[in-house]
């Protein structure tokens, strides 16, 4: 049976790269334009609309929500987009990310610094992902439209642990 | 005359399914591939597959990055049409609200980069024939895969050997990130936009077509077994299935130059076309 991993995540020390795991509760969906507000907002010494402590970053821009549904498809985007603001954001908290393809040696590093894990989800898989959120809202940025920074609540998101606290990493 | 309500809805019809459904030959290999495929890149099969059918059953679209829509008429010069592009371009803004796919587009690139709310505008190309039909051939293009093509100018004795590197090299940067295993769609010849075109052109070819010519032909197996080689794999998690297709579209070029243009596309190969005739 696959591991559940309850979230915030609390214990990203154990995980080690290859696993497959479950992610349960919740993560934060933010991608590019989300994350150059993140970091502007830090480098100014202010603080973010919302908590990154133990908070988990999905990297993504969904569709729009068709009626009846929580949120439309909803796949990871490219990770190495967000590698310039990933460690600012890791050192102000953030235990771990979800997207797909490889991350930078400066993220490995900040990843090894803070502890923090990358997950890999499946790219291109908007409706397999879709159905593992259960509640979706915006919650900063929201002038961004697609962009903007959502809170998403999910059960059993099937992932597998790309690059591990110690900077190992499933990559070919 | 051909009218424009027709292209409107053949077009229409054509958007709403690419997003939905892959076409036959792509959605068979990507099956096939599962059951050749173990370890990590079985699991990633795995998951494009059961994608596909939650995509089907669901009505929605298998990838939130519904592209930008790429567009090349091929437009029979005894047709008479009206109004050609912007029945296209209402029926794919349609299409794509009706949908509920994601706008992508921004409307300038560099500033302030405000989404346009339509997905529009599709990028055209035309091409003038002689005849009496009217064929529209569309990408829905993801970016993911877009950010990693490239053209390269070789020099003109350099020759197949250098053509093959240089996709190879494409994907030896791009590795995971373009969504493998990918469709590559490669241009030789021409100029160094029409390369380019030629490798998107490339892409609206079925995958079970293998090129007329039987050189280039070769050229797209060679191609093949080529990025299979490099053991990237299913997601960059590594394995022998990077490509499911490289398609090849060459062009006379000029004798100082040997222009290459490789399209990468993630295996979300998502392409339609439209045939009308004058009746």
């Amino acid at each position: 049976m696959t591991k559940r991993i309850i979230l915030p995540l609390q214990n990203a020390a154990e995980l080690k790269a290859g696993e497959e795991v479950l992610l349960c509760g919740e993560l934060i969906g933010a991608r590019d334009q989300a994350h150059q507000r993140m970091l502007a907002l830090l480098n100014s010494g202010r603080e973010l609309p919302f908590s990154l402590a133990g908070a988990v970053i999905y990297y993504v821009g969904p569709a729009p929500t068709p009626p009846g549904k929580v949120i439309g498809s909803a796949g990871p985007t490219t990770a190495g987009r967000m590698d310039v603001f990933t460690p600012a954001l890791l050192d102000a908290g953030l235990k771990g990310m979800v997207g797909k393809g490889n991350r930078s040696l400066e993220v490995v590093e900040a990843m090894r610094r803070n502890v923090a894990v990358y997950f890999y989800a499946s790219g291109g898989c908007g409706a397999l992902y879709a159905q593992c959120i259960k509640r979706a809202e915006p919650i900063a940025f929201t002038d961004l439209g697609p962009e903007a920074v959502f809170r998403l609540v999910v059960e059993d998101f099937p992932v597998i642990v790309a690059i591990d606290s110690q900077g190992r990493s499933v990559f070919a | 005359m051909i009218s424009s309500e027709v292209v409107y809805q053949e077009v229409y019809k054509a958007v709403q399914a690419m997003n939905v459904s892959l076409p036959v030959d792509v959605a068979g290999r990507l099956k096939a591939a599962q059951q050749q495929a173990e370890g990590p890149a079985q699991a990633v099969l795995g998951q494009i597959n059961e994608n596909l059918l939650i995509a089907a059953r669901e009505g929605i679209p298998f990838c939130q990055d519904t592209g930008m829509v790429w567009v090349h008429v091929s437009l029979g010069e005894e047709v008479q049409i009206r109004g050609l592009k912007e029945t296209i371009s209402r029926a794919v803004a349609d299409a794509y609200r009706e949908g509920y796919f994601r706008s992508s587009v921004v409307e300038d690139p560099l500033r302030e980069r405000k989404n346009t709310g339509t997905n529009l505008p599709a990028v055209f190309h035309f091409d003038i024939v002689p005849g009496r039909t009217l064929e529209i051939y569309i990408l829905a293009k993801g970016f993911g895969s877009e950010n990693c093509s490239r053209v390269f100018m070789l020099k003109p004795t350099q020759g197949r050997e250098a053509v093959i590197d240089s996709v190879c090299a494409v994907m030896k940067e791009a590795r995971g990130v373009p969504c493998p295993p990918v469709v590559l769609g490669v241009g030789i010849g021409g100029t160094f936009d029409y390369a380019a075109l030629l490798s998107k052109r490339a892409l609206t070819r079925a995958l079970d077509h293998p090129h007329p010519c039987p050189y280039y032909a070769q050229l797209e197996s060679d191609l093949l077994e080529a990025v299979n080689a490099l053991g990237i794999g299913p997601g960059g998690l590594g394995g022998g299935c990077t490509a499911l297709a490289v398609k090849v579209e060459s062009f006379s070029t000029h004798i100082a130059g040997l222009p290459v243009a490789v399209t990468v596309n993630c295996w979300a190969d998502r392409r339609a076309k439209v045939l009308l005739s004058e009746i």
